[in-house]
């Protein structure tokens, strides 16, 4: 049955309430760093828990329907 | 001091520093980053204003890169104490979900605790501010919570913890100037925390008035940002915060029906 086996080399994450497929293997760094994103200037909630340990970022595995949430400071009153 | 050091309201000593949650700041104005025309325009109408204390308010990060609205690449949290706001919060557990968010960027405990109830008018839901302070509070921040002009809810929001009360002088945005002295007066008399009037300054006068009635600060947006000219008008309020402290401490003339001749009434010349 080798032949109808399905590969899958990527998964599929919510971002900021948009899906987004990025490779399978990628860590939550690799993706700030593809969306050009400066680790200190974002915060980060995965599954509405926030990460709060930056140093964390380069070891957390993104999973298949993680949902992220990454907001900074904007102008506001 | 002799009074040829008091010429200007600049020079002026206050005989209270102006101290929330055990930090005193230099300046009892302080201002929102919302609005302006330009980042260049809001460091520009911050320095002008002399505020240490800026707000700022948390939001998704715009991946398609539209905008360029992310401030801290403009704005050093050296210089300037970073003030959070839950600012679009319309309930308790989003603005609490707001203010660990801020608090998790790193920079303060600190928060401007906003839970608003009404679209149009954007006016406080009293009830949730009182829920998302206590939890905030058990939770360590220092919240600072954005009220209406009303004692009750203000005296709860003492008891709950808050740091600092901040009652509106009208609707935010609206530049209506302060619609109940007398309430924003009673306030600050019966609280022990600091009183920090926040929303509905629309000019200089507004701002002076307001801290004529002896509240601790202000904290104003629009009535720069939405200025012709920000810059001018962020100075503008400098030296009205300055100007309506100081004479809130001088104490006012008491107010008369009749009028009291400023010169003499005798050696007039005989008819």
């Amino acid at each position: 049955m080798m032949g109808t086996e399905v590969f899958e080399t990527e998964i599929a994450l919510v971002v900021n309430g948009a899906e987004r497929r990025v490779p399978k293997g990628w860590t939550l760094a690799d993706l700030l760093a593809s969306l050009e994103l400066d680790p200190r200037v974002v915060v980060v909630e995965r599954n509405s828990t926030i990460l709060r340990d930056r140093s964390s970022f380069a070891s957390l595995a993104l999973a298949s329907d993680d949902a992220f949430e990454i907001v900074h400071f904007v102008g506001g009153g | 001091m002799g009074h040829a050091d008091l010429l200007s309201p600049t020079t002026l000593t206050d005989p209270q520093p102006f101290v929330i949650a055990g930090r005193e700041f230099r300046s009892r104005l302080m201002i929102g980053t919302g609005k302006y025309a330009s980042n260049a325009q809001m460091i520009e109408a911050i320095e002008a204003s002399g505020a240490e204390v800026v707000t700022v308010a948390v939001r998704r990060v715009d991946l398609d890169r539209s905008k360029d609205e992310a401030i801290l690449h403009h704005l050093d949290p050296d210089h300037f104490f970073l003030l959070a706001n839950t600012a679009g919060c319309y309930n308790a557990s989003d603005a609490i979900r707001y203010a660990r968010l801020a608090r998790a960027a790193g920079f303060n405990e600190w928060v401007k605790l906003e839970v608003i109830g009404d679209q149009q008018t954007l006016l406080p839901d009293t009830v949730g501010l009182l829920q998302a302070t206590k939890t905030l509070v058990d939770e360590g921040f220092k919240v600072l919570a954005y009220t209406n002009d009303d004692l009750i809810t203000a005296l709860k929001l003492e008891d709950a913890g808050a740091v600092a009360v901040m009652p509106l002088a009208s609707p935010i945005g609206s530049g209506l100037g302060m619609l109940n002295p007398y309430a924003i007066r009673t306030i600050k008399q019966r609280l022990s925390v600091p009183v920090i009037v926040d929303a509905g300054v629309g000019t200089a006068s507004d701002a002076c008035i307001v801290m004529e009635q002896g509240v601790d600060g202000i904290l104003m947006n629009t009535g720069i940002a939405a200025a012709q000219d920000p810059v001018r008008m962020a100075a503008s309020m400098k030296s009205a915060v300055e100007a309506g402290r100081h004479a809130y401490l001088a104490g006012r003339m008491p107010r008369r029906e009749v009028a009291v001749p400023s010169s003499p009434t005798t050696g007039m010349l005989g008819a």
